[in-house]
């Protein structure tokens, strides 16, 4: 039986890493990858945490939290495409005028 | 050592080299593959956990459309290396040491608290009951996502076109 | 021997999986020479006939051949997809073969009773469907890797094909589950006992016939089989996202494609055609005889022709095939092992005649364009196993007030 704290102190590992990866990537494609990795890692928490109590709640909220991710990923994934046409550049860096 | 808790640091060990992986790749096609590993240990994790349905809609969306998605743009775009600026000497070095204090104080304060955590209910989640919470409590933020996906899905046809 | 007894599931999962593996490749390969030979006899001709008897040690030949080529590398292909994808399409289709039960019965495997499957699963039908879809990388990434702009644009084409079917396939299923009530890919099967006015046999494909006509369809676009292999056909796109790919590599391709054909027949036995339960009535014992019969029937044929029509090596490798069909048709006729051999005797003749009807529209029917491929998935397909979906359920909430 695994207790659930090593789920919990993995979860804090990725988001963790998650939040490195958001910092230091220049590709907003990464970028995006990143916050991906940090939803996964509140995920298991989430089902961990519905293990603990019992109830079920919790796995409810993950099917919201990959369903919004879904939506979130294919809205920014469109505003990125249309940044690379514009700007030939993914490189958040270089993307740091408000007007074209 | 039980089955479960080699299987259990087996892919916990395979999710955080994934992160890693995701971090240091220098090609985005690569650092989605490695997503796409750490997604799919995160699954097995989950059945670790009982929970059947979660994990295969974990594979089913996440690692099989959301993931094929971030593949096709980069393919898309043709997004090459990441380039190397000068312009981040600071969190170069700041920022590595307290990304490792942020984790490590999370990870001392769950340890902290474990004992206090109760321990895990055994047996696997049926589908079944798991449809009926959706369903009957939680059936307003079911179809509130639904109509969030058609907005998505309109929004991303509208902001991908070339020609309006 | 106390190995054995110390870890039981372990063992007897090790001897299921190598008997299916074996199984299985001997199966893909023979029914590549099943297509050759049906699509040639669709266009009035023979197909293989020189290599080994009937053509029957073709697969060995196109086998030693795929071995032999030269293995190429693009000079500025990406290494590590490049040699990931033909292993990733092939592992993947494979794996989805453990969770497809057979047979109900309890055979013994060195001492412990065991079932025909070797992962009984309790969502045993969604992870099927979860790895069909982790498969579209497979394909993605060869597209990517090779760096060429026919293998990109056919990767792409053949990936967003499979994603938009697979939205379908996965809907016109649930028709079924509606009416079975669980995702247990055993239990499925044993849903479908009983028959309707003493004959008609209670499988999901009657009241479910529309949900069987899309499920058919989007396997065959999933599979990327004609009508709707635009992406990988020879006078389009060169070969599509497997062009560059030569050798073991390309074999590897062909056959996950051949796999992915069987798992979806698999897949659609159980659900639609009752997987392993015959569609005679029990009460009628002369069925129980019927897997010997048809095998005695397959020895004393190819005796015949074997005597009739050829001479020197092949009439004396064909008398000993037909031998070892009478072999089998006496064990199958043996009372005690009825039970075992009659479930997955129906279940294979089950897949076997989906797997014809693959490849009959294969040679039949011409190939659908691009965007009429897509326009057909989504506006055509999605809408039907919609509404296939709705009518089921009223249905079935009407019937079981």
């Amino acid at each position: 039986m695994v207790p659930i704290s090593y789920y919990l102190v993995l979860s804090a590992i990725l988001f963790g890493l998650g939040v490195v990866a958001f910092i230091f990537k220049r590709n907003i494609i990464t970028i995006f990858m990143a916050i991906e990795l940090m939803l996964n890692a509140v995920n298991l928490a989430f089902v961990a945490f519905s293990r603990m109590l019992g109830q079920l709640d919790g796995q409810v909220f993950v099917l919201f939290v990959i369903v919004v991710a879904a939506a979130e990923a294919a809205v920014g994934l469109a505003i990125v495409i249309q940044i690379a046409r514009n700007q030939r550049t993914l490189n958040v860096e270089r993307v740091d005028t408000l007007k074209f | 050592m039980s089955v479960e808790l080699i299987v259990f640091f087996a892919f916990a060990a395979i999710a955080v080299a994934g992160a890693l992986a995701l971090i240091l790749l220098r090609e985005p096609i690569h650092s989605a593959l490695a997503l796409v590993l750490v997604m799919m240990s995160i699954a097995v994790l989950y059945l670790l956990l009982g929970a059947e349905f979660i994990a295969a809609i974990q594979i089913i969306v996440y690692a099989g459309a959301i993931m094929v998605l971030f593949v096709f743009v980069i393919m898309l775009l043709n997004a090459g290396e990441e380039e190397r600026t000068n312009l981040s000497r600071l969190a170069h070095y700041a920022g590595i040491p307290l990304g490792i204090f942020l984790t490590g104080e999370l990870a001392w304060f769950i340890h902290g608290v474990a004992g206090k955590l109760l321990s895990a209910h055994a047996g696997a989640v049926s589908t079944r009951e798991l449809s009926t919470l959706l369903f009957r409590s939680y059936v307003f933020p079911f179809e509130a996502t639904s109509i969030l996906i058609l907005i998505a899905i309109l929004g991303a046809i509208v902001l991908a076109k070339k020609e309006f | 021997m106390e190995f054995v007894a110390q870890h039981p599931i372990l063992v007897v999962s090790v001897v299921k999986i190598v008997v299916l593996l074996i199984l299985t490749l001997t199966a893909l390969a023979y029914l590549t020479w099943f297509e050759r030979k049906v699509v040639a006899h669709i266009q009035s001709r023979w197909g293989p006939y020189f290599v080994g008897p009937h053509g029957l040690l073709q697969p060995l030949a196109d086998g030693l051949k795929f071995l032999f080529k030269e293995d190429v590398l693009p000079p500025a292909a990406d290494k590590f997809i490049y040699l990931l994808a033909p292993f990733l399409a092939f592992s993947l289709a494979l794996t989805t073969l453990a969770l497809i039960p057979i047979g109900p019965a309890t055979v013994h495997i060195l001492g412990q009773p065991t079932r025909l499957v070797i992962a009984n699963v309790d969502a045993g039908l969604l992870f099927l469907f979860a790895i069909t879809s982790i498969g579209v990388y497979g394909v993605a990434l060869a597209g990517w890797s090779s760096n060429s702009k026919y293998s990109l644009l056919g990767g792409l084409r053949s990936s967003a094909q499979m994603i938009s079917y697979e939205v379908g396939l996965t809907l016109s299923v649930v028709g079924v589950l509606l009416l079975s009530g669980t995702f247990n890919l055993s239990e499925l099967v044993e849903g479908q006992q009983g028959r309707w006015l003493h004959f008609i046999p209670r499988w999901h494909v009657f009241p479910q016939i529309v949900g069987f006509f899309c499920y058919f369809t989007a396997a065959i676009a999933e599979t990327n089989r004609v009508p709707f292999d635009l992406p990988e056909a020879e006078t389009e796109l060169v070969a599509g996202f497997h062009t560059e790919y030569s050798s073991f590599k390309f074999a590897m391709f062909f056959m996950a494609e051949y796999a992915n054909m069987i798992t979806v027949s698999c897949l659609a036995t159980i659900l639609f055609f009752g997987g392993w339960l015959s569609p005679l009535p029990a009460t009628w014992t002369w069925t129980h005889s019927i897997p010997a019969a048809t095998f005695l029937l397959c020895g004393v044929l190819l005796l015949q022709d074997a005597v009739r029509r050829h001479r020197g090596l092949r009439q004396i490798a064909l008398c000993v095939l037909s031998a070892v069909l009478f072999a089998v048709a006496y064990a199958c006729s043996h009372p005690g092992l009825i039970p075992i051999i009659e479930g997955p005797f129906w279940f294979l003749a089950k897949v076997l005649f989906l797997l014809f009807f693959y490849v009959w529209t294969r040679g039949t029917l011409p190939r659908l364009r691009y965007d009429q491929l897509m326009n057909f998935g989504w506006k055509v397909l999605l809408p039907v196993a919609l509404a296939n979906l709705v009518v089921t359920r009223y249905i079935v909430l009407v019937l079981n007030r």
